[in-house]
């Protein structure tokens, strides 16, 4: 099966036209079983469950912030769910194709923790520049603890996030230079017990 | 959360592996899913129809039967599948429940079928999608209020009298329901027909007649009769007052009663003639004395309570209410408007009608409704167009409301018609059932007389009827609950024979055909008992007269052991004293269809009448205490 997209372009038209016209359809099953780290019955199950959700193959912006938003329903999980669909959408364009769900759910699920580790410093880069600055991590902290809510114990002060930021950098930002490059970053989690231990527990989700 | 949610959330899961490096602690050990990760096809079949779908789709509801471990219970090991015996179509709504997570109602199906196949696999309603909601709303509105209806018409009108109703109940229930006995009907009549009096006895009072000789000026005819006049209304009066107090004291909530519609008719019809009667004959006062006088027009809606069609009338117009309040106030507003613009175009006129808004409200009002009666007429140019623009406006703003009271008026209508086929069906109804349960109570009773107790030998076996195996077990538990409470079935015939000849102290013996059974013999009633059973006997008489009843249980204690005997009716008559011991006689009567063929009117007759009764009673007899049963 070939990727096939009928409307290419999407500057012409609306993302709902655009969405209801297009139509993807995923590579085949054995390339993608070649790309990922899944086995066929599993991409089979993904696929299907996926499909049951977007018949129309492809997930947007909007769709994923709703979707996301409904496992956290105390706080307002919109602003990470947007963080996270960039880090999703690989290509760039705005929407998810299984493809991108796939190989990002392989890396995480299956990949190597070199892997994992650089999917996530992929995530805290915003603007994709190779590097994570203070302004960066501020905006995904936020992000996260926004989705705690208002409800908290014990209960969130202002300068929460400022100060989680402030103790990342201290451990991560090894050359004292205010930003964070990958190889620090892969180091940093490397030293971190922590971290190593809580990357092993999430083989099992799917 | 939505089923669709579900799939994504290993996807959230994996997703905060992203909050690791942030985290100050360890992350908790995620739980593990000891089922079978493997996803597996299951097969349902629904009454043959076979369906296929993913473990996974059903597991997507947990709450429900298919979603749990419930559907087990349905599983066939032979076939390998899960088995219901429910409707097939339906199920494909259920199924695609799961499947989209949306549940649309068919809009073929009817709405309780719906709703039970709903409740049988544990699936909420309200969980119907936008796109059904609305229609799968109306028609359960619409389905309940047509029950209760159908409720209301059961436990209305022609419910019988509770037997120990208290002489007011009865009054009340004569007033409200005048076809339920003769005076009633009578009363209403007569009530009718003095309404009708009355009103033209209004009429007629203002119409001129021949004056009096000597003078030339015609009087109304009121002045000229006034004493017959007088009289007649007089009569009217008291026969309105007397109704009036009759359904006052009649009536089980005297407040609400009075503040009840009808009752405020009444009272305002019967008023201006007492006040008349108090007022003092002076000029001043009696112009105000002239104005009551007319609402003794309102004796007219008193015919609304013989009158159907009035009534539906007034529903209509009560459950219209919003309309007509719209109707009136977008008129009140275009009067306003177009008084107002007359006006100020005709100011200018000379000797022109439109002296003042107000003035011209006539004008508008007479244009909006296309009545037109010319005394007041626009003469500049301006107002002849701003005329046109009224009455042509008129007609718009009157005919909107109308088609909305006139759809009311025919649900309304439509409903009260329904109520009464409603009501002649159900008569239909229950006399089927009476029926059929008669005929069961004497399929056993006959099985009984026809020796099915003795030992089935072959010979036997050959007299009996075919019976089906239902049957056979049915009776055989019918037979159980004899032995256990000692009683036997007997039918409604012989037991109202047997509890008129009881009240009055005789024991009646009768005997079976069944002559294995070891017998007792019926004891006579004490004293209370007796009591009972005459207040029985003549409730049974006051209460069969006409009407038709079901009989509901009856339970007849009694334990006395005496000798079995075969006698025959008379001989027991003189021994029957002897066995008055305390028995405990509780008869749970509470009526006895269609009045007995031997009811007397009066009380019963003394004891050598007793005797005749009872040789015109059937032959078989028992000699157990009988219960009768006809629940069957």
């Amino acid at each position: 099966m070939q990727t096939r997209q009928r409307r290419p372009s999407r500057d012409k038209i609306d993302d709902d036209l655009e969405l209801s016209m297009v139509c993807h359809r995923p590579e085949g099953l054995e390339q993608l079983e070649a790309q990922t780290n899944f086995n066929k019955k599993e991409l089979q199950v993904l696929y299907r469950g996926f499909k049951n959700e977007c018949p129309s193959g492809v997930v947007n912006e909007e769709t994923f912030k709703q979707i996301y938003s409904q496992f956290f329903p105390h706080g307002d999980a919109s602003t990470y769910a947007h963080y996270l669909f960039n880090a999703f959408d690989s290509s760039h364009n705005g929407s998810i194709k299984f493809e991108d769900f796939v190989t990002a759910l392989s890396i995480l699920l299956r990949g190597t923790t070199t892997e994992k580790l650089q999917w996530t410093f992929n995530l805290y880069d915003i603007n994709r520049d190779g590097y994570i600055n203070k302004e960066e991590m501020t905006d995904i902290v936020k992000a996260i603890y926004d989705m705690m809510g208002r409800f908290t114990y014990p209960a969130l002060k202002t300068d929460t996030p400022k100060q989680h930021v402030d103790a990342f950098f201290q451990k991560m930002d090894k050359n004292r230079d205010g930003v964070v490059t990958l190889d620090e970053f892969i180091l940093s989690c490397q030293e971190d017990e922590n971290i190593m231990r809580s990357l092993q527990l999430f083989e099992n989700v799917i | 959360m939505a089923a669709g949610v579900a799939t994504w959330l290993p996807f959230a899961r994996a997703a905060a592996v992203g909050w690791l490096p942030l985290a100050k602690k360890t992350m908790p050990k995620p739980p593990i899913d000891k089922k079978s990760r493997n996803d597996e096809i299951l097969f349902v079949n629904v009454s043959g129809l076979r369906f296929q779908t993913w473990k996974n789709t059903l597991d997507r509801y947990p709450d429900t039967l298919l979603g749990s471990s419930e559907k087990e219970f349905f599983y066939n090991e032979d076939t390998q599948e899960y088995f219901f015996d429910r409707d097939p179509e339906m199920f494909r709504h259920i199924l695609n429940f799961y499947r989209t997570g949306k549940l649309h109602y068919p809009r073929q199906e009817c709405i309780q079928a719906f709703d039970e196949e709903l409740a049988f696999y544990g699936i909420v309603p309200d969980i119907i999608g936008d796109c059904c909601m609305e229609e799968y709303r109306d028609r359960k509105k619409e389905n309940q209020e047509r029950l209760a209806e159908d409720t209301e018409a059961e436990m209305a009108t022609d419910t019988p009298l509770p037997p120990h109703s208290t002489p007011r109940e009865r009054l009340w229930r004569a007033f409200e329901n005048p076809h339920t006995s003769t005076m009633a009907l009578v009363f209403y009549y007569v009530t009718g027909f003095f309404i009708a009096v009355s009103v033209i006895a209004n009429v007629v009072e203002t119409v001129p007649c021949r004056p009096l000789k000597g003078s030339k000026k015609d009087l109304p005819c009121g002045e000229k009769y006034s004493l017959a006049f007088f009289c007649m209304d007089t009569a009217c009066v008291l026969i309105f007052t007397f109704e009036y107090l009759m359904r006052l004291f009649a009536a089980p909530s005297r407040c609400k009663f009075m503040r009840s519609v009808m009752s405020v008719i009444d009272v305002v019809a019967i008023m201006p003639y007492y006040i008349g009667l108090v007022m003092p004959e002076n000029e001043d006062v009696s112009g105000a004395f002239v104005t009551l006088r007319v609402f003794r027009v309102f004796r007219i809606f008193k015919f609304s309570r013989h009158s159907q069609g009035l009534r539906i009338l007034g529903y209509t117009l009560k459950s219209c209410a919003s309309e007509l309040g719209f109707l009136l106030f977008s008129l009140t507003m275009a009067i306003i408007i177009f008084a107002t613009v007359m006006f100020y175009a005709e100011k200018g006129t000379k000797g022109t009608n439109f002296t003042s808004i107000p003035a011209s409200f006539w004008y508008t009002i007479v244009t909006m409704t296309t009545l037109g009666y010319g005394d007041m007429v626009p003469n500049t140019i301006a107002g002849k167009i701003f005329g046109s623009i009224c009455s042509l406006s008129g007609v718009l703003v009157i005919a909107l409301p109308v088609p909305v009271i006139v759809s009311n008026f025919s649900r309304i209508y439509h409903q009260n018609q329904r109520a009464d086929k409603m009501r002649a069906q159900q008569k239909v109804r229950l006399a089927r059932i009476r029926l059929a349960k008669k005929g069961t109570t004497n399929a056993f009773l006959h099985y009984k007389e026809e020796g099915g107790f003795q030992d089935r030998d072959s010979d036997n076996a050959l007299c009996l009827k075919n019976r089906s195996s239902f049957e056979h077990q049915h009776h055989h538990l019918l037979h159980c609950l004899e032995k256990t409470t000692n009683h036997e079935f007997t039918d409604e015939l012989t037991f109202s024979e047997m509890c008129m000849t009881e009240s009055v102290g005789y024991r009646t013996s009768r005997s079976t055909s069944i002559s294995s059974q070891q017998g007792v013999s019926t004891s006579c009633c004490p004293r209370r008992a007796k009591r009972r059973a005459i207040r029985l006997a003549n409730s049974t008489v006051s209460v069969s007269r006409g009407s038709v009843q079901e009989l509901d249980t009856l339970q007849v204690h009694k334990t006395s052991v005496g000798p079995q005997s075969r006698s025959s009716l008379n001989a027991r008559t003189e021994d029957l004293k002897l066995n008055c011991d305390d028995r405990d006689f509780t008869a749970a009567i509470i009526s006895i269809p269609t009045p007995p063929a031997n009811t007397p009117d009066e009380s019963l007759p003394p004891s050598p009448a007793i005797p005749g009764i009872l040789r015109n009673s059937r032959s078989t007899s028992f000699t157990h205490e009988t219960v009768k049963i006809s629940s069957l």
